[in-house]
C-alpha cells in the first residue's frame, strides 16, 4: 500500500477494509455471531429449567407463587419501552444526529435502571422472606417441596441475575458511549457500533421476554404442567 | 524501497518451482524483503499493544509452546509413575491432580488454541488476500483472554493444582474436592472468551474480506475447516462456560444444580460439559485436517481430489459434532434409547471423516511426491487419525463401549485423534508455513529425523495403551497388577523418544532464526495467495492487493514422462 493511498483513507473507515459497506457488513455479522453466542450461553439455563422443572413441576409450581407478576410484567413494560429508545437512538446515528443518540441513550439507561430497580425491590422481598438458596433459605410451605423450590429460586436468581449482569454491562458501555456520542465519534458512514450495540440491547430485551412466562407466570398458567 | 511486487500469476510462479529453478525464488532467496511485520517496529509496546494478525499469531506461538511444555512436563510425570506398578512417585492424591493438570493444560491451553490461534491467526487473512481479520482489537484482546485464563490455572496449579481431571465431574467437583477448582473453572471460562474471540472474527473475515474474485470455492480447504472450527467455537464454547457458572455456584453457594444430596441431576451436567466438549475436539481436529489438504496438494502437485467434497466434509463434521456429545454417557445412566441413537449418530460422523482421508489418498495416487518434513507429518497424519477415527467407532458401539468404558483402550484411542491427529497437524503446519512466518529455511536433516522421531515416539506410547486398555487396564490409577507393566514401560519408553522429538525442533527452529537461508516468497513452490507475497509478508500482507483469478490448488501436472516419483526437497543446511 503506498502512502498516497493510505492518506485518502478516511478517518472512519479503518485501515483493512476497503469500502464503508464492507466495514458496516463485518460489524453486523459479528455482532449477530457474538449474539449467537449468547443464545447459547442462556440455552444452557433454559435446559436446566426445563428438566428440573420436568423433575420438579409441583415445586415449580410453588416457588412460581413467591414471584410478584405484576413487578415482572411492570419491568416487562419498561424493558420493551426501553429498547424503544434505544431504536430512537440508533435512528439517530443513522442521521447523523447525535442529540438524537444521546437523548436515546439517556433515556435508555434511564428505562434500564428502573428495570434494575424493582429488580432490587424484587430481589431484597426475596432476601427478606429467606428465599434466597444458601444457608438462610427458610421454606414454610410443605416441608417436603422445600429443597426442590430451593432448586427453583437458584435458577430463578442465576437466570434473572444472569440478565441483570448483561443489562449492567450495557449501561456501562452506554455510559462510556453517550460522551463519545456528543463529541461526534459516530458519523453518518459509520455508526455501526451504535447499530450492534443496539441489538444487543434488544436481545437482552428478548431473554427478559422468555424469563417472564417462564418463572412469573407459571403458577398463574396453572402450575407446573406435565403431571 | 519496498520489494517490487511480483507480476507473475501464481501458477506460472508455481511451475517455475516445479521445474526445479525457482528463478524469482532464487533471486529474493538472497535478499529479503527490506520491510517486514517484524521489523515494523520495536520494543515490548509493538508487541504487547500490537493489532496485527501476525503478531498476535507469534504472541499465540510462544504461549502456547510453553503451555505444551507445562502439559508435556506432567505427561512425563505420567508416564514416569507408570514405570513400575506400584506407587512408586506419587501419592494416590498427586497422581490425580498431575493427570488433571496434563488434561487442563493440553486441552484448553494448547490443542484448543494450537492451529486456529497460531497457525489461522497469521495465515487467514493472508489465505483470503485481507489486510488483517475483521477486528484486530478483539483479536489482540482474545490474546489477553488466553493469558489471563491461564493466570488463574497457572495459579491454582503452583498452589497444587485440581483433582478432579479435565472433565470436572460433579458432585466430586461441586462438593468434595478439596482443590482449587474454583481457580481453575474461572480460569477455564476466561479462556473460552478467547475461543469465541477468535471463532467470531474468523467467520466474519472469511465471509467479509475475501479478495476480489476470491469466491467459496476458491478458498484453500485451510479457510473451510477454520471456517467450520470457528462455527463451534462460537456455539459450543458458551454452553461450557454457563456450566462452569453452575459449577461455581453449587460450589461456592451449596445451590443445587448437579448435586443429588441437594436435589441436582449429575448426568445433566455431563451432558451439558459433552455438549461443549465433544464438539471441542472437532475444534482441535478440523483445522488439521484443513492443513493436511494444503501440505498434500503443495507436495504432490495436485489439486485435492474432490474439493468439494472435503470442503462440505468440514461443515458436516462442525455440524454432526454438535449431535453425538451422548456418547460419553452410555454408562452413566443415559436411557437405553438415547443411547441407541448417539450410537447412530457417532457411526455418522466416520462418513465425512473417511471422505477427507480417501480424497487426501486419491489426490496422493499418481502425484509427484516430495518427502519434505511437512509431507512427512501430514503421512503420518493420515495414518494416526484412521487408527484413532477406527477406534472411536468401537467406542461407539455400545456394547463394545460398555466393556472399554473408562479403560486405557479410551486414552489410546482420543491420544491417537489429538496427538497422532492434531498435534501432527500442528507440527505439520508450522513447518509448512515457518519459512512464510520467519522468511528462513530449516535444517532438512534435522527436521526428518524429529518427525521420524515424533512418529515412531508416538505410536510406541500409545499403542501398548491400547492393548493395555483391552485387558483391562483402567485410566486415572497409578498403580497396577504386574501383568500390565512390560506394556506400560513400552509406553513409557515411547514417550522418551516422543519427547526428544518434540524438542529438536525447538532447536533447529531457532537456530533457523538466525542462520537459516533466505526462503523467499515461495520456497515449495505452492500455491494460495499467502506463498505470492513476500517472506516475512509485509505489515499489510500484499505489497498490492490480490485478485483472484485462479482456482484452488492450481498445480500445474507435469507430463507423466517427467514426472519423479521420490524427490527429496534442496532445502536449509
Amino acid at each position: 500500500m503506498s502512502d498516497a493511498a493510505s492518506a485518502h483513507h478516511p478517518k472512519d473507515l479503518a485501515h483493512h477494509f476497503e469500502s464503508y459497506e464492507q466495514q458496516k457488513q463485518s460489524s453486523l455479522l459479528g455482532m449477530w455471531a457474538f449474539l449467537a453466542q449468547e443464545v447459547m450461553f442462556f440455552s444452557g439455563l433454559f435446559v436446566c429449567y426445563v428438566v428440573y422443572r420436568g423433575m420438579y413441576p409441583e415445586a415449580w409450581a410453588l416457588g412460581s407463587q413467591e414471584l410478584d407478576w405484576k413487578l415482572g410484567a411492570l419491568n416487562t413494560v419498561v424493558l420493551l419501552i426501553s429498547s424503544f429508545t434505544m431504536v430512537y437512538a440508533v435512528v439517530g446515528a443513522q442521521r447523523g444526529n447525535r442529540k438524537m443518540i444521546v437523548w436515546g441513550l439517556i433515556l435508555t439507561i434511564l428505562f434500564g435502571g428502573i428495570f434494575l430497580g424493582v429488580k432490587v425491590v424484587e430481589y431484597s422481598g426475596k432476601w427478606e422472606h429467606h428465599l434466597v438458596p444458601g444457608p438462610h433459605f427458610e421454606w414454610h410451605g410443605d416441608p417436603a417441596a422445600g429443597k426442590e423450590v430451593e432448586m427453583f429460586f437458584g435458577l430463578y436468581f442465576v437466570m434473572t441475575g444472569m440478565h441483570a449482569l448483561h443489562m449492567v454491562v450495557g449501561i456501562g458501555i452506554m455510559l462510556v458511549m453517550i460522551p463519545l456520542a456528543w463529541r461526534g465519534k459516530w458519523t453518518k458512514n459509520n455508526y455501526n457500533f451504535v447499530e450492534g450495540f443496539g441489538l444487543y440491547w434488544h436481545f437482552v430485551d428478548l431473554v427478559w421476554i422468555f424469563l417472564f412466562p417462564f418463572l412469573y407466570l407459571l403458577a398463574l398458567a396453572g402450575g407446573g404442567g406435565g403431571h | 524501497m519496498s520489494m517490487p511486487p511480483s507480476n507473475m500469476s501464481p501458477s506460472a510462479e508455481a511451475a517455475s518451482s516445479q521445474a526445479g529453478t525457482t528463478r524469482s525464488g532464487l533471486a529474493e532467496a538472497a535478499r529479503p524483503p527490506r520491510e517486514h511485520y517484524l521489523n515494523a517496529g520495536y520494543g515490548i509496546k509493538s508487541w504487547l499493544l500490537t493489532t496485527d494478525h501476525k503478531r498476535i499469531g507469534i504472541l499465540y506461538l510462544l504461549s502456547v509452546t510453553f503451555f505444551f511444555a507445562i502439559g508435556g512436563l506432567y505427561a512425563t510425570a505420567i508416564r514416569l509413575e507408570l514405570l513400575t506398578p506400584q506407587g512408586d512417585l506419587f501419592q494416590p492424591d498427586t497422581y490425580n491432580r498431575v493427570f488433571t493438570m496434563h488434561g487442563v493444560m493440553m486441552i484448553f491451553f494448547f490443542l484448543i488454541p494450537s492451529i486456529p490461534a497460531v497457525m489461522g491467526n497469521f495465515l487467514l487473512p493472508l489465505m483470503i488476500g485481507a489486510k488483517d481479520v475483521a477486528f484486530p482489537k478483539l483479536n489482540l484482546a482474545s490474546w489477553y483472554m488466553y493469558m489471563i485464563g491461564a493466570g488463574f490455572t497457572m495459579w491454582s496449579l503452583m498452589h497444587g493444582g485440581v483433582d478432579t481431571g479435565w472433565t470436572f465431574y460433579t458432585p466430586f467437583s461441586s462438593t468434595y474436592s478439596n482443590t482449587y477448582t474454583t481457580a481453575t473453572a474461572l480460569g477455564i471460562f476466561i479462556n473460552g472468551f478467547s475461543s469465541i474471540f477468535t471463532g467470531v472474527n474468523f467467520i466474519v473475515t472469511i465471509h467479509r474480506m475475501r479478495a476480489p474474485g476470491l469466491t467459496w470455492f476458491r478458498l484453500p480447504l485451510f479457510v473451510w475447516a477454520h471456517y467450520a472450527t470457528s462455527l463451534i467455537q462460537v456455539l459450543a464454547t458458551p454452553v461450557l462456560a454457563i456450566t462452569l457458572v453452575l459449577l461455581f455456584l453449587e460450589r461456592a453457594f451449596r445451590i443445587g444444580f448437579f448435586d443429588p444430596a441437594i436435589g441436582g441431576d449429575p448426568v445433566l451436567f455431563q451432558h451439558l460439559f459433552w455438549f461443549y466438549s465433544h464438539p471441542a475436539v472437532y475444534i482441535m481436529i478440523l483445522p488439521s485436517l484443513g492443513v493436511i489438504s494444503e501440505i498434500i496438494a503443495a507436495f504432490t502437485r495436485k489439486a485435492i481430489f474432490g474439493y468439494k467434497f472435503v470442503a462440505f466434509a468440514s461443515i458436516a463434521i462442525a455440524v454432526f459434532g454438535f449431535l453425538v456429545w451422548g456418547h460419553h454417557m452410555f454408562v452413566s445412566g443415559e436411557s437405553a434409547y438415547s443411547a441407541l441413537v448417539f450410537s447412530v449418530l457417532t457411526m455418522l460422523i466416520a462418513v465425512p471423516s473417511a471422505v477427507k482421508v480417501f480424497n487426501w489418498m486419491a489426490t496422493i495416487y499418481r502425484g509427484s511426491i516430495e518427502y519434505s518434513t511437512p509431507m512427512f507429518y501430514a503421512l503420518g497424519f493420515m495414518g494416526l487419525f484412521v487408527i484413532g477415527g477406527l477406534t472411536g467407532l468401537m467406542l461407539g458401539t455400545l456394547g463394545i463401549d460398555v466393556h472399554l468404558h473408562d479403560t486405557y483402550f479410551v486414552v489410546a484411542h482420543f491420544h491417537y485423534i489429538m496427538v497422532g491427529g492434531a498435534v501432527m497437524g500442528y507440527m505439520g503446519a508450522l513447518h509448512f508455513w515457518w519459512p512464510k512466518i520467519t522468511g528462513r529455511l530449516y535444517s532438512g536433516f534435522f527436521s526428518h529425523l524429529s518427525a521420524l522421531l515424533v512418529f515412531l515416539g508416538f505410536n510406541l506410547t500409545f499403542f501398548p495403551q491400547f492393548v493395555l486398555g483391552y485387558m483391562g487396564m483402567p485410566r486415572r490409577y497409578h498403580v497396577y497388577p504386574e501383568e500390565f507393566q512390560v506394556l506400560h514401560v513400552l509406553s513409557t519408553a515411547g514417550a522418551s523418544i516422543l519427547a526428544v522429538g518434540y524438542a529438536i525442533p525447538l532447536f533447529y527452529f531457532l537456530y533457523s532464526l538466525k542462520y537459516g537461508a533466505y526462503a523467499g516468497r515461495n520456497p515449495w513452490g505452492a500455491v494460495g495467495l499467502e506463498w505470492q507475497t513476500t517472506s516475512p509478508p509485509p505489515l499489510h500482507n500484499f505489497h498490492e492487493m490480490p485478485v483472484v483469478d485462479f482456482e484452488a490448488y492450481e498445480y500445474k501436472e507435469a507430463p507423466v514422462a517427467e514426472r519423479q516419483p521420490y524427490r527429496v526437497v534442496k532445502y536449509g543446511l
